[in-house]
């Protein structure tokens, strides 16, 4: 029998948020997700009168029981898709992810081959060998400099 | 061309490319005086249909940008449902055009003022840009050709409703 209810309490323990954060939704989440079409800015961040009254229609949705899609998409509808402040993922919107992901590994691989050249350039053997130090009247030189700072 | 410079071409002209889409898409300048009106569909604030300007060839027509939230908006409606009531038999018309605003405020903004000319919907905004909006409210006086004849950058109100618009109407007072 207790092995019954812990095996519920923790089932109740998984489950419970989970299905919590699927049908609950709030302003201040939305907020974050959703432009302020008209100040150009987060709704998180707009004082407008046109973001308290885009406030006042999510606050209706949410008490109307809608989720957190469920009122973004009515937002699409009433603004656009440009109210969503990360763009939707299919159509040209998806170049907003695509594009760098692409930039990034072209990037990548520039660097990859630059460092490789290098690499190679260095040790290639092409080059003149290092030079062993001074010959001649230079190394002469170089003695009498060093015999002048010698203690 | 080496091959390297070839990419540091091509990379150039995308940086470049994108700057210049990036400046495209910010809207170009408020339309002028002979410029034609862009004629896309938009969808009608009340009912399902939609209808474009090109609907209105061989009208007068006034269009004007608003939105629910503007209070400009509000202290010119009055005078441009007035407007309407004076000149509607004689071949004008106002078009509403509400732009970023929620379709119920826009309803009941309609309703609140009595507005009785046909309403479009602007919901992105994507109209008002292709007319060079930079806010609402905004006039556009466009002929029965689709061409801008007068532009009003700000609330209108009778004086110049009569004073400027009238006189170009069918039948108007020059």
């Amino acid at each position: 029998m207790s092995r019954l209810v812990l095996l519920l309490g923790v089932a109740l323990a998984v489950l419970a948020p989970a299905a919590a954060a699927e049908g609950d939704a709030s302003l201040t989440e939305i907020e974050k997700q959703v432009m302020c079409p008209v100040c150009g800015t987060l709704l998180q961040l707009a004082e407008s009168p046109q973001a308290q009254r885009e406030r006042a229609f999510i606050n209706r949705l949410i008490d109307e029981g809608h989720s957190e899609e469920e009122v973004k998409d009515a937002l699409v509808a009433e603004y656009g898709d440009e109210v969503l402040a990360l763009p939707p993922g299919s159509g040209f919107s998806l170049s907003a992810y695509v594009v760098p992901i692409i930039a990034f590994l072209i990037a990548a691989a520039a660097l990859a081959i630059g460092v490789l050249r290098w690499r190679r350039g260095g040790s290639g053997g092409t080059g003149a060998p290092p030079s062993a130090g001074p010959t001649g009247e230079d190394a002469d030189r170089l003695d009498a400099d060093l015999a002048r700072y010698d203690l | 061309m080496s091959a390297r410079s070839l990419i540091a071409v091509l990379g150039v002209l995308a940086v470049v490319g994108l700057l210049v889409f990036g400046l495209a898409s910010k809207g170009g300048s408020r339309l002028q005086v002979g410029d034609t009106v862009p004629t896309a569909p938009l969808p009608q604030l009340e009912g399902g249909g939609s209808e474009s300007l090109a609907d209105y060839k061989g009208e007068w027509v006034l269009v004007n940008f608003w939105a629910s939230w503007c209070l400009p908006c509000r202290a010119e409606a009055p005078a441009l449902e007035e407007f309407q009531h004076q000149h509607s038999k004689s071949g004008f018309t106002v078009v509403g055009i509400d732009t970023q605003d929620l379709s119920d405020d826009a309803r009941a903004f309609v309703e609140r003022f009595g507005l009785s000319y046909p309403q479009l919907r602007d919901a992105d905004g994507d109209i008002a840009d292709e007319y060079g909006t930079t806010g609402v409210p905004e006039n556009f006086l466009v002929d029965p050709t689709g061409k801008v004849r007068l532009v009003a950058a700000g609330p209108v109100d009778e004086e110049y409703l009569q004073k400027e618009v009238a006189p170009l109407l069918p039948g108007g007072r020059s």
